[in-house]
């Protein structure tokens, strides 16, 4: 291997932190170079969150050193716990969730702060000249002069991009950017990426989308259990490896056998739902999930996910038009009627509407069933056969617990969305909600999850998949419709469907146009 | 620099001792007034303790003075249990009391098994009816109950009051604003004669037990627990969130009648308008103390009861004002929430390195 010529920027060596018992980061070697794209790859866990907070002065590395070039391009020890450091020093972070004050336009966004308080009004039109140059420079159009909380999601992290590039950062870290776009809207931001790092910029790119790694980035470092296990180019690497690298095992392959869709279980005709001025609504859907069918809704979130979840899982009653179960009409908001219904439902925030913290796996286990006859008797909760149960559960769904009387808030969150799965599916339901019901677990809890949905649709279930990763919805739907803005798009079949259509249609185009 | 690091689980000792510590720090705490206002202090505190335990008859005084502290202790924890903020034990009580000698003046006669539970009923259902106001205000409009139930504690008060210079006043009181006092047949009989001790303490501890199997053992107890965790979580899964609350309202409000009714029909023999020296705001602090368990209830109300009776006992003694028992309750209900701190986290001190 020839060296790389081009000069280090960041050097991080040893880093090592520990939370009790816990090794967070053990002993992690990453160097990188000016110009350089590098995928930072890990499970939930995995360290990469808390290696990102020691580099931004969050937290103080029990051992280890992190040295960052100078303006000169000399290599200078970085203060460990100061924020004012890491950011003083170049380096810039984009997170998940924007930090942006929604009332002030993007310019105000991208200035706040960065001028001393004295100089109030002075140098708006050198800022402006700066940001144009960056504009310029990257490819980040977007509007400057309008309140941020009107731009899309988009165009917002576009905002964070700039705002990071106006502090002058040599390094750039951008933490899962690619999770609230659409496909075109990620090709856009892999453009820019690409020709910030092309002026020198050192890009530390924070996924668990591989593809999109391996596409971005020229080299991937590994996480797994606080270590690094990996650093390698991504030239001759795919997928399955990255995933075994990351999952420490081989990743089984999802099957969906094929199925012969029955009745319609669940049906929508011409359904309103929600207030016309909210986003997240629905207008006129008309949707018909059968037996033995999985259909997946794609969409950015907020674009009436909610709305249509809410219906089915009988939070919220329809405005309009007809819903109907197994042929019974659903009129109104009825949670416990669709309990006695046999509507199986996986909210999409479990910590919120999933599981009661305080309670253990096994109440919360029976939550929905507590008055059926094989959970009381005359009132009385029958302890002993609910432990039993959810012993026999807690096996069979391979939760990762001290046992069934252990509260709930104590497990991690694939383990927590296993008893929400298990809750879910008991007694065979006719027809499985799931809303967003990977969001944030491992690969090893993700494919459990679709494992068992594909079980449901195997045994003539119908299943709602409602779900941001056009990964998992190509995957696992029959058929998928597209919600924006509150409309709904035909169901269609999904073998007949590619990722830049549906990335279209989600942008609020419409089948035809798309096409 | 210190962090604090969230508890998976909390042991059960651990919530024991934080009450029982909370109790000496607020002893403690109250030695530094006691200190600067040239008490002896130890001789003070020996003192409260002789008198609020050194004898059966001390004894007796506490337990009688626990027995409304554990029904309004009671009415606390299964709210505060349920998350709903009754700050109204103390208008629920005088609206238990007040049933009591409507039904038990003389309104109903009727043998003693007959009318001292109609009694009982009747404050419970008084003290129910009062709390389920605020709870369907809550649950239809979302009006906040504390700020109810704490304003209708006045509004009962001047209500009791007028009914006291009318219908259920004593004519044979000389003027006093007194009512009627309870039949014979009406009233809860001594457990020890010649002691002030009646037979409401054993209904607060066979209460406290009922209650806290229900809580924990029956399905609208779960309801109850799963609703005050989380209600949405709790609605989603399809529970009865209204109807459980609407339950909360209904235990909580007649445990507080309770506490009129047995300190009416049980110690008093009438009711007066001073009736309660603030039992249902003290219960509030009983079942803080406990951890919000019913069981837990019982011990706590005790030691608040020994704290009052005690301080009474010491400031006739010594001359020091027995306000210094509002202190020692004070200083408890502080020191239990900050010890509740350490029921949730624990607490790390780190080394922070120089930036």
């Amino acid at each position: 291997m020839h060296p790389d010529p081009r000069p280090l920027v960041l050097s991080l060596s040893g880093i090592t932190k520990r939370f009790g018992p816990l090794t967070a980061n053990d002993h992690i070697d990453l160097d990188i170079r000016a110009g350089e794209i590098v995928a930072l790859l890990g499970e939930n866990g995995a360290g990469k969150t808390t290696l990102m907070s020691i580099l931004f002065g969050h937290y103080v590395a029990d051992e280890g050193a992190i040295h960052i070039a100078d303006e000169a391009g000399r290599l200078a020890p970085l203060p460990g716990g100061s924020a004012e450091a890491a950011l003083a020093a170049g380096i810039g972070m984009v997170h998940q969730h924007f930090a942006l004050a929604e009332n002030l336009t993007g310019f105000e966004n991208i200035v706040l702060g960065t001028q001393s308080l004295w100089s109030f009004g002075l140098g708006r039109r050198e800022a402006r000249a700066k940001i144009a140059r960056l504009v310029a420079e990257s490819g980040l159009a977007v509007d400057l002069d309008v309140p941020v909380a009107r731009l899309s999601v988009g165009e917002q992290q576009r905002i964070e991009i700039l705002k990071a590039l106006y502090r002058d950062v040599r390094v750039l870290i951008l933490d899962e950017p690619t999770a609230v776009l659409t496909p075109q809207e990620a090709d856009g931001l892999v453009a820019t990426v690409r020709k910030l790092a092309a002026k020198g910029l050192a890009v530390i790119f924070i996924s668990h989308k591989l593809h999109e790694v391996l596409a971005l980035c020229e080299r991937v470092a590994v996480l797994r259990g606080g270590a690094k296990v990996a650093d390698r180019p991504t030239a001759g690497a795919d997928r399955a490896t990255l995933a075994e690298l990351m999952v420490g095992r081989a990743i089984p392959q999802r099957e969906r056998p094929p199925s012969t869709p029955g009745a319609p279980v669940l049906s929508l005709k011409e359904v309103s739902v929600g207030n016309p001025g909210q986003r997240d609504r629905l207008e006129n859907a008309s949707l018909d999930v059968r037996a033995g069918e999985l259909v997946g809704i794609a969409g950015v979130s907020g674009n009436g996910q909610g709305a249509l979840a809410g219906l089915v899982a009988g939070l919220a009653a329809a405005r309009a038009g007809e819903v109907t179960l197994d042929g019974q009409r659903l009129t109104s908001a009825d949670p416990a009627g669709r309990v006695t219904a046999h509507v199986g439902r996986i909210p999409e925030d479990r910590h919120r509407d999933g599981t009661i913290g305080a309670l253990s796996v096994a109440e919360n286990y029976v939550l929905e069933s507590i008055g059926d006859p094989e959970n009381q008797c005359g009132g009385f909760i029958r302890r002993g056969d609910i432990r039993v149960r959810a012993a026999e559960m807690i096996r069979a769904y391979d939760v990762r617990c001290p046992g069934p009387d252990a509260a709930i808030r104590a497990l991690s969150g694939g383990n927590m969305q296993k008893v929400v799965l298990a809750r879910a599916l008991e007694g065979e339901p006719r027809l499985v909600l799931a809303h967003q019901p990977t969001r944030g677990l491992d690969i090893g809890a993700t494919t459990d999850v679709h494992r068992r949905l594909i079980a449901a649709r195997a045994r003539g279930a119908a299943v709602l998949l409602i779900s941001e990763d056009l990964d998992e919805l190509f995957v696992l739907s029959d058929r998928i419709a597209v919600v924006h803005a509150g409309h709904l798009s035909p169901a269609m079949e999904a073998a007949s469907l590619d990722v830049r259509t549906v990335g279209l249609m989600m942008a609020g185009h419409t089948a035809g146009e798309a096409a | 620099m210190i962090r604090f690091v969230p508890r998976e689980r909390t042991p059960v000792w651990l919530t024991v001792a934080v009450s029982v510590g909370a109790g000496l720090v607020a002893l403690l705490l109250t030695a530094i007034p006691l200190a600067l206002s040239g008490a002896p202090v130890f001789t003070a505190f020996a003192l409260m303790a002789r008198g609020a335990a050194g004898d059966g008859f001390a004894l007796a005084e506490t337990l009688t003075r626990a027995t409304p502290l554990i029904f309004t202790g009671l009415a606390a924890a299964v709210a505060f249990r349920a998350k709903l903020w009754n700050i109204g034990a103390e208008g629920q009580l005088y609206a238990g009391a007040l049933a009591t000698v409507v039904l038990g003046a003389g309104l109903v006669e009727a043998p003693s098994y007959v009318l001292v539970p109609l009694v009982l009923l009747g404050a419970a259902a008084a003290g129910a009816a009062l709390l389920l106001v605020p709870v369907l205000f809550k649950t239809r409009f979302g009006a906040d109950e504390v700020v109810v139930t704490l304003l209708m504690n006045f509004i009962v008060l001047l209500f009791v009051q007028m009914m006291l210079e009318g219908p259920v006043k004593d004519e044979m009181a000389l003027g006093w604003p007194q009512s009627a006092p309870v039949l014979d047949e009406a009233t809860l009989p001594k457990l020890v004669a010649g002691l002030r001790l009646h037979w409401g303490l054993v209904l607060a501890v066979v209460a406290a037990v009922l209650l806290h199997v229900f809580i924990s053992r029956t399905v609208w107890g779960f309801r109850i627990r799963a609703v005050g965790e989380n209600a949405r979580a709790a609605r989603y899964a399809g529970l009865p969130v209204g109807k459980a609350m609407a339950l909360v309202g209904i235990l909580s409000g007649g445990l507080a009648g309770l506490a009129g009714a047995s300190e009416v029909a049980g110690l008093k023999g009438y009711l007066t308008a001073d009736l309660s020296p603030g039992f249902g705001y003290a219960g509030i602090v009983v079942a803080t103390l406990a951890n919000l368990s019913p069981l837990g209830v019982v011990p706590s109300a005790i030691f608040i009861a020994g704290v009052f009776v005690g301080a009474d006992s010491m400031s006739r003694a010594i001359g020091v004002s027995n306000y210094l028992a509002d202190l020692v309750v004070a200083f408890s209900l502080l020191s239990v929430l900050v010890g509740g701190l350490l029921t949730r986290f624990r607490i790390v001190f780190v080394r922070r390195e120089p930036a």
